[in-house]
C-alpha cells in the first residue's frame, strides 16, 4: 500500500465539504462521535441538513463565521491506498494556502458547478496547481443531478476547460462527472450517467499512477546532517562518518561515481546505510546515509550528484514567487533569507519583472511590488551559491521558501524557473 | 535495464519523513529535546529518532512532564526503556509545580492535573532552554490538530496563535525563531492511530502491559471507565468492579478512560480499531470533552 496525497480546492458553494465528507464517510474515516458532535452542531445552528463543512473547519475561529481559514490535513485509507487530504480554501484571499496545499500535492481535485460551468476561479485553480506542477488533475464536475445528469452539459464543459488548460501545460487532466450530494461516481459508477465509461473518483484516486511522477533520473542528495558517532571504545564507529539526507532525485547505489558540490570532487559510494541494515539502492522520498570512499570535506548544504549530470550552482536565480506576508512587501532592494533543499543563504531582490493575474493570465509589468497572495517573476542575487534544478525538473531542488528577517516569519514560495 | 517499480509503502514513506523530521530539527536548533510519555506514539517517535541517528546515539534529551498520577507499568518502561538507549532523560514534575505554588490543585471529584501540566511544561522548556520540542501528536487526533504545522511555532509565553501560522511548504521547514521563543515538531503529523500500530507490529516494539486486555478495578463516569485507584476521586454513587478493559491512549489516570477489550496482541488491537467507529479521543481522553474547542484552547495556552 502506498500514499497518494492530494488537495481539493473549491468553496463550500462548489460542494467540496460534501464530497470530502463522502469519502471520509465512506472510507470509514469519519467516527460517530465525530459525526455526533457535527450533527449536534448542526442543529444548534438550526441547519437543516448536517453540515459536514464542520469536520474539517476544526478551529473556534472557522467555526463562528462558517468559513475554511486554513489547510486541513485529512486521511483515510482504502484497502488499495493510504490517502492525505490537503484540504484548501479556495477563495482567493487563501490563495497561499492553496499554493501549500498543492506544493506536496501529487494530485489535485478542482470543483466545479454543472450550472455555474468554469468560473474564474475554477480557472485560478487550474493555474495554480499547474504552477506548483502538481503532477495529475481531476476536474470533477459536481452537482450533475441538478443539470438532469445531462451528457451535453458536461462534454460542454470539458471542451471550454480543455482549450483553457492548454495554455497551461496541464500533465494528466481528467474529467469525471459527479453528485457528491448523492453519490454518483463518487465511490462506484452512477446509474444516472450510463453515458459516462470512465472510473468513478474514489477509483481513479486509488489507481492513479504516481511512482514514476518522482524525478528518477537526476540524483540529487541534499546532504542534511554528517552523523560521527565518535565513540573511543567501538573502533569501526570511531571512524564513522555518514552523510544523512532524504533522496530528492534519481536512484543511488554503492559502487556509484558521484560528486560532490561545492567542491566539483569525485568519489564513490562505498555504502548506503540504515539503521534496518545497507540498501542496495536509494531513491526518493527514502531518508538513509551515505558512506565514501574519499575523505572530502562535507558538510550540511552540499550536494552529491553525478559527474555527468549536475544542478546547475547558481548565485542568479529567476523564479516564480508566490507572495505569502500581510504587510510586508515583496520589491526590489528586498533582502530575504532564502532556505532550499538543506541550505540556507540570504537573497536580494534584484528585480521584479511582472505580476501575472491569477484569473486572466495576463502579465502586469508596471508593478512595483508583490502584496498578500500576489504571484510574479523576480530575478534574486543569492550570498551562496544553491544547487538548483528547474522547478518543472524537480520539485524538490527547485522550490524554495523565502524568510524575513525581521519576524522570521516564513513570506514567500518560489519556484525556479532559470538560473546562472 | 531491468523495469522495476520504485513504489515505496506507506510505512516507509512516513519513516522517511519523520526522520527527514529529525534530522532538520538536529541541524538547525541548539537544544532540541523530545517528549517521551511511554505513550505508544512518543514510543514510535522514540524508534524514529534511533533510526535517524544511528549507528550515533540520539543527540538530545528526552523529556517527561510527569504528573504524579501516572500508570505505574508506564513509569516501569519510560524508565527501562531510557537506560537501553543510554538516554538523558529530564523529569518535569506537576508535583514541584504544586510545591512551589507556580500552580494550584484542583480540588473535587473531577480534580485533574491535566491542565496543570502546561505551566509545567513550559517552565521546563524555559529553564532547560529547549528552542526545539518533539511532540507525538497526530493530525488525525483531533481537529485543531489537523491545522497545526509540522513545525509549529510558540512564542515566549509559549503560545500557539492558529490564525497567524507559518506556511510550511514541500519539506523545507522555517526553523527560525528569536531567544525565548520555541518550535513544537510534530514528526508524526501525517500519522494515523492505525499507521502506528501497523508499525508497532511491523518494528516488533515494545509497548506497556497496559495497552493490552488485563483485569483491573475501574468505575464508570461518563460512558468511560475510569481506574479506581489512590489518586482518581470516586464518588459513593460510582461503584467499582472487576473488568477485562485496555487502554487506547495513556495519559494522566485521573482522565484517561479504559475500554472493554479482549485483545492481547498488536494483531488484536489492529482488528480492534479497524472495525471501532469511535475515535480515541472521543473514547477515552475527559479533558477533550469539555467543549468543541477544548483542545484549541489548552493548545493556545501551550500544551502538547
Amino acid at each position: 500500500m502506498d500514499i497518494l496525497r492530494f488537495a481539493t480546492a473549491g468553496s463550500v458553494d462548489d460542494g467540496k465539504s460534501t464530497l470530502i465528507g463522502r469519502l471520509l464517510f465512506d472510507s470509514k474515516a469519519i467516527f460517530e462521535d465525530q459525526l455526533e458532535a457535527v450533527e449536534r452542531t448542526s442543529r444548534d445552528r438550526g441547519t437543516e441538513y448536517t453540515d459536514l463543512s464542520l469536520l474539517t473547519d476544526g478551529l473556534r475561529a472557522e467555526r463562528e463565521q462558517g468559513i475554511t481559514i486554513d489547510v486541513a490535513y485529512r486521511y483515510f485509507a482504502t484497502p488499495k491506498r493510504k490517502f492525505i487530504i490537503a484540504d484548501t480554501p479556495g477563495h482567493i484571499q487563501y490563495t497561499r494556502n492553496m499554493v501549500t496545499g498543492a506544493s506536496t500535492a501529487d494530485l489535485a481535485i478542482i470543483l466545479i458547478d454543472a450550472r455555474k460551468g468554469v468560473l474564474e476561479q475554477s480557472r485560478r485553480h487550474a493555474f495554480l496547481t499547474t504552477l506548483l506542477r502538481v503532477p495529475h488533475l481531476v476536474l470533477a464536475v459536481n452537482k450533475m443531478d441538478l443539470v438532469d445528469y445531462s451528457e451535453a452539459r458536461f462534454e460542454e464543459i470539458r471542451e471550454e476547460f480543455t482549450s483553457f488548460a492548454s495554455k497551461l501545460n496541464a500533465s494528466d487532466l481528467t474529467f469525471i462527472p459527479i453528485s457528491a450530494l448523492h453519490g454518483d461516481n463518487v465511490v462506484s459508477r452512477s446509474e444516472n450517467m450510463p453515458w459516462y465509461e470512465g472510473s468513478s473518483l474514489l477509483h481513479h484516486l486509488e489507481n492513479v499512477h504516481i511512482a514514476s511522477d518522482r524525478n528518477l533520473v537526476d540524483v540529487r542528495f541534499p546532504v542534511q546532517y554528517v552523523i560521527r558517532p565518535h565513540n573511543a571504545t567501538n573502533q569501526e564507529l570511531h571512524d564513522y562518518r555518514g552523510y544523512a539526507g532524504q533522496v530528492a532525485g534519481g536512484v543511488l547505489k554503492p559502487g556509484d561515481e558521484v560528486l560532490h558540490l561545492p567542491s566539483g570532487l569525485t568519489t564513490t559510494i562505498t555504502a548506503i546505510d540504515t539503521f534496518d541494515g545497507p540498501v542496495q539502492e536509494a531513491f526518493a522520498p527514502m531518508s538513509v546515509t551515505l558512506r565514501l570512499g574519499d575523505d572530502i570535506d562535507i558538510s550540511r548544504g552540499d550536494m552529491i550528484c553525478r559527474p555527468n549530470n549536475q544542478p546547475q550552482a547558481a548565485q542568479e536565480i529567476d523564479a516564480m514567487v508566490c507572495w505569502m506576508a500581510d504587510g510586508l512587501k515583496l520589491q526590489p532592494r528586498s533582502k530575504l533569507i532564502i532556505k532550499h533543499t538543506t541550505r540556507t543563504a540570504r537573497a536580494l531582490v534584484r528585480d521584479l519583472h511582472y505580476r501575472l493575474d491569477v484569473n486572466t493570465l495576463h502579465r502586469d509589468e508596471s508593478v512595483t511590488a508583490l502584496g498578500l497572495n500576489e504571484i510574479g517573476r523576480v530575478s534574486l542575487r543569492t550570498t551562496q551559491p544553491l544547487f538548483v534544478d528547474d522547478y518543472a525538473r524537480n520539485r524538490l531542488t527547485g522550490g524554495f521558501i523565502l524568510i524575513d528577517e525581521a519576524t522570521n516569519g516564513t513570506v514567500g514560495a518560489g519556484m525556479i524557473v532559470d538560473a546562472r | 535495464m531491468l523495469q522495476r517499480d520504485y513504489t515505496t509503502s506507506q510505512l516507509d514513506v512516513l519513516e522517511a519523513e519523520a526522520i527527514h523530521i529529525m534530522r532538520e530539527v538536529a541541524a538547525e536548533f541548539e537544544r532540541p529535546c523530545l517528549l517521551f510519555s511511554g505513550g505508544k506514539d512518543s514510543i514510535v517517535m522514540l524508534r524514529v529518532a534511533e533510526k535517524a541517528f544511528w549507528p550515533a546515539p540520539i543527540p538530545f534529551p528526552l523529556m517527561h512532564v510527569d504528573t504524579g498520577h501516572n500508570f505505574t507499568e508506564v513509569i516501569e518502561f519510560r524508565d527501562r526503556r531510557v537506560a537501553e538507549l543510554g538516554a538523558r532523560l529530564v523529569v518535569a514534575s506537576v508535583q514541584a509545580s504544586i510545591d512551589a505554588g507556580r500552580v494550584a490543585e484542583q480540588t473535587g471529584r473531577r480534580a485533574s492535573r491535566n491542565r496543570l501540566q502546561t505551566t509545567t511544561l513550559l517552565d521546563a522548556i524555559e529553564e532547560q532552554e529547549f528552542d526545539a520540542v518533539f511532540g507525538g501528536a497526530r493530525r488525525d487526533e483531533e481537529k485543531a490538530r489537523a491545522k497545526e504545522r509540522v513545525f509549529s511555532f510558540r512564542d515566549e509565553f509559549g503560545q500557539w496563535d492558529p490564525k497567524n501560522q507559518r506556511p510550511e511548504l514541500w519539506n523545507l521547514y522555517n526553523t527560525k525563531i528569536s531567544r525565548g521563543e520555541h518550535i513544537r515538531v510534530f514528526p508524526l503529523s501525517n500519522w494515523t492511530e492505525l499507521d502506528v500500530w501497523h508499525y508497532i507490529r511491523r518494528e516488533g516494539i515494545e509497548i506497556p502491559s497496559i495497552y493490552f486486555a488485563h483485569s483491573r478495578r475501574v468505575f464508570e463516569r461518563d460512558g468511560m471507565l475510569l481506574a479506581d485507584a489512590e489518586v482518581v476521586q470516586r464518588g459513593d454513587d460510582e461503584p467499582a468492579f472487576d473488568a477485562v478493559v485496555r487502554y487506547r491512549t495513556v495519559g494522566d489516570m485521573t482522565c484517561t478512560g479504559a475500554v472493554a477489550s479482549t485483545a492481547t496482541t498488536v494483531e488484536q488491537i489492529i482488528d480492534e480499531i479497524a472495525a471501532t467507529r469511535i475515535t480515541e479521543r472521543g473514547a477515552t481522553r475527559a479533558d477533550d470533552r469539555a467543549s468543541e474547542a477544548a483542545m484549541e484552547d489548552r493548545k493556545k495556552e501551550g500544551y502538547f
